[in-house]
């Protein structure tokens, strides 16, 4: 496979640091956009590190595969356990894969969105915010230590508030809703080190491996439970679990749309792994305690937020709000897919955090495509821009259809995996609320392609005005993902059977 | 200059500054051994600037140590430090392992020290270099609208 001939292909050290070459190329990279003088020279740059970053990832995952019950480890500073670990599996290995993927795709069509929406003398730094940003969220998935994984957490947060903020030149309210999600944001921060203090004071370690080995004598300990919610709640807020999701949708609504594409493919992904990797790696599904939060909170949780939250999209005006409150719905099924805590449950919800990320992908890039030629995200402005950027359009329609869960889309495919598993647990009732969900998908989405394909322009000066080539091409390659997974889908479903079996601890790669 | 209000200020200030930079180099290089250390020693430098701008004046301070200077010393502070890391890499050993960075063998201490010192000097650029940016951005803000116009 390809995989394989990278790895025969690359050099031995390329392949013993890629774990930590990931958050560092990135981050040199970012040090070096702030000197960078020209703007266009820093877009290559940073296509450069996601390209390195990109690499890196698929020599990491290369490897776990071709090692059974593959586990990197590399000791940072080679402390060995007192210093920082980074520590990949086939769970981090996929999310990595993701990141730096769409990372890489986002850094592509930058460039044409940017020049658009940023003031030139900015674009240097802009584009130093967001590698900040990208090996911030690669660090979070890389790193095997509790409290580096803050700190990676805090950088990507705050280059975040940043890139958000930035929205401001285009409309002032970027400025409100960032300064929102940095209240929010920190919040979740400083609970989530909250809960790592009360684990450390409890157990005297911060390296999760040797936090997993030593909590199942302590599970009953006070301060451990305290400290796990703590941490839940924390990694809830960051990935924007329903009700704690309230920074989301003006975030991504009024922030540059080359921001609200990179955020809404990546970062509550990332949030969501942590989430992943502190339930089932770190404390351990069977303790009495995590049973209860399980079915008691973040069920319900879940089904509240594709419900709720799929309620709130169809009656939303501007696209990419709507589609914000999609994202926030689609956490909800990945929530509730982790909450059965079955090997199933948790491959149903890593497949369609996979599936969601290429969709939002897809829909954020068509929609920044559109507001370099029209301006105006609001459904009415999208009125007949099917005949006018039919290209752009119909990559749109693709992923929009993935996102309801048509069949032959990636979409269908992990909302059937998760009814599968749903219905092996017994929860036959939150099947039916899973398509009660996808209806209401139908109908916020409906309305959007309705206003596109069949509706006179708004604009009678609307001429024929496709999006640049390089939106275009990274565009495409997304819609024809969305595809292509939706027949083919054994490398996202494997990809995401091995994380879950990586997760849950069973013996990996029987 | 007749009628300065401030001649005290001014006199105190001038003699202070040189003595609190001279304290952050000395908490910087004797971080090592005792308590201490760069970050403490970049915010103190950061310090200095500020007292000078708060007394003789934000341009004044701006023309002295611009700040597209601030900016670029905390960008290269983080690629000292993440240099060093690559050193140690090139050298054959870990990510930051400091051992490798001469390729002593062990009980070799000249990488620790040298790995130490060096990231410590990146810690001090990058630290000082953004609180002052931070404080010329809030300071040389400029309100967009005049209290006049609400």
């Amino acid at each position: 496979m390809i995989l394989e001939s990278l790895l025969v292909s690359a050099p031995e050290w390329a392949i013993d640091h890629a774990p930590v070459l990931i958050p560092v190329v990135p981050l040199i990279m970012a040090a070096m956009l702030a000197l960078s003088p020209s703007g266009r020279l820093s877009w290559i740059l940073s296509m450069v590190a996601t390209a390195a970053s990109f690499y890196f990832a698929l020599l990491t995952l290369g490897r776990i595969q071709s090692a059974p019950g593959g586990i990197i480890e590399y000791w940072i500073g080679n402390w060995d356990v007192i210093g920082i670990e980074f520590r990949v599996d086939a769970l981090n290995a996929m999310i990595l894969l993701l990141v730096t993927g769409m990372g890489f795709l986002a850094s592509i069509f930058a460039w044409s969105t940017i020049v658009a929406e940023v003031q030139k003398q900015k674009i240097s730094l802009f584009l130093s915010a967001f590698l900040l940003c990208f090996a911030g969220l690669c660090g979070v998935t890389a790193t095997g230590d509790a409290f580096n994984l803050f700190v990676f957490l805090e950088i990507s947060s705050l280059s975040t508030y940043v890139l958000v903020a930035m929205g401001a030149s285009r409309d002032r309210r970027a400025l409100t809703s960032a300064f929102d999600y940095l209240i929010m944001g920190t919040l979740g921060a400083s609970f989530y080190i909250i809960g790592v203090g009360f684990l450390y004071a409890a157990t005297g370690t911060l390296n999760m491996a040797e936090l997993a080995a030593q909590l199942p004598a302590l599970s009953g300990n006070r301060s451990v439970q305290v400290g796990f919610a703590f941490i839940i709640v924390g990694l809830g807020l960051k990935a924007a679990m329903w009700p704690l999701h309230q920074w989301l949708p003006n975030a991504y609504a009024y922030s540059p749309s080359f921001v609200t594409m990179f955020l809404a493919a990546t970062a509550t992904k990332v949030a969501l792994y942590a989430m992943i990797r502190w339930l089932f790696t770190i404390f351990n599904p069977d303790y009495a305690f995590e049973q209860a939060i399980f079915t008691f909170i973040l069920a319900p949780l879940g089904i509240a937020a594709m419900v709720i939250c799929s309620f709130q999209a169809v009656f939303q005006t501007d696209v990419r709000r709507m589609l914000a409150y999609s994202s926030v719905a689609q956490v909800g099924y990945m929530i509730l897919g982790i909450s059965i805590a079955t090997t199933a449950g948790v491959a149903a919800g890593l497949l369609h955090l996979f599936n969601h990320s290429l969709i939002k992908g897809a829909l954020f890039m068509a929609i920044a495509g559109i507001c370099i030629n029209y301006k105006g995200t609001t459904i009415r402005d999208f009125a007949g821009l099917g005949r006018s950027a039919p290209f752009t359009m119909a990559a749109f329609a693709i992923a929009a259809l993935s996102l309801i869960g048509v069949p032959l889309t990636a979409g269908f495919i992990s909302k059937l995996q998760l009814g599968y598993a749903l219905f092996e647990h017994g929860w036959w009732w939150a099947v039916l609320l899973v398509v009660f969900s996808s209806f209401l998908a139908v109908l916020y989405v409906g309305r959007i392609l309705q206003s596109i394909f069949f509706m006179p322009p708004a604009n009678p000066r609307k001429t024929r005005k496709e999006a640049p080539l390089l939106l275009l091409v990274p565009l495409w390659i997304l819609a024809l993902a969305n595809i292509y997974f939706g027949i083919d889908a054994n490398f996202p479903a494997g990809l995401a059977r091995d994380g879950a079996i990586a997760a849950l601890g069973l013996e990996a790669f029987q | 200059m007749k009628g300065d209000h401030h001649m005290i200020l001014r006199v105190i200030a001038k003699c202070l500054i040189p003595l609190i930079v001279i304290y952050a180099f000395y908490v910087q290089f004797h971080g090592e051994v005792s308590a201490g250390g760069a970050f403490q020693a970049g915010v103190v430098l950061a310090v200095a600037l500020i007292l000078n701008a708060l007394v003789f004046g934000l341009t004044a301070t701006m023309r002295a140590v611009p700040p597209w200077f601030t900016r670029s010393l905390s960008a290269v502070g983080v690629m000292i430090y993440a240099g060093v890391g690559v050193w140690a890499m090139l050298k054959g050993g870990h990510y930051l392992e400091y051992q490798a960075l001469f390729g002593e063998g062990p009980g070799g201490h000249d990488g620790q020290h040298a790995g130490i010192i060096i990231i410590e000097v990146g810690v001090l650029f990058a630290v000082s270099g953004a609180l002052t940016t931070i404080f010329y951005a809030l300071a040389g803000r400029v309100a967009e609208i005049r209290d006049e116009d609400w």
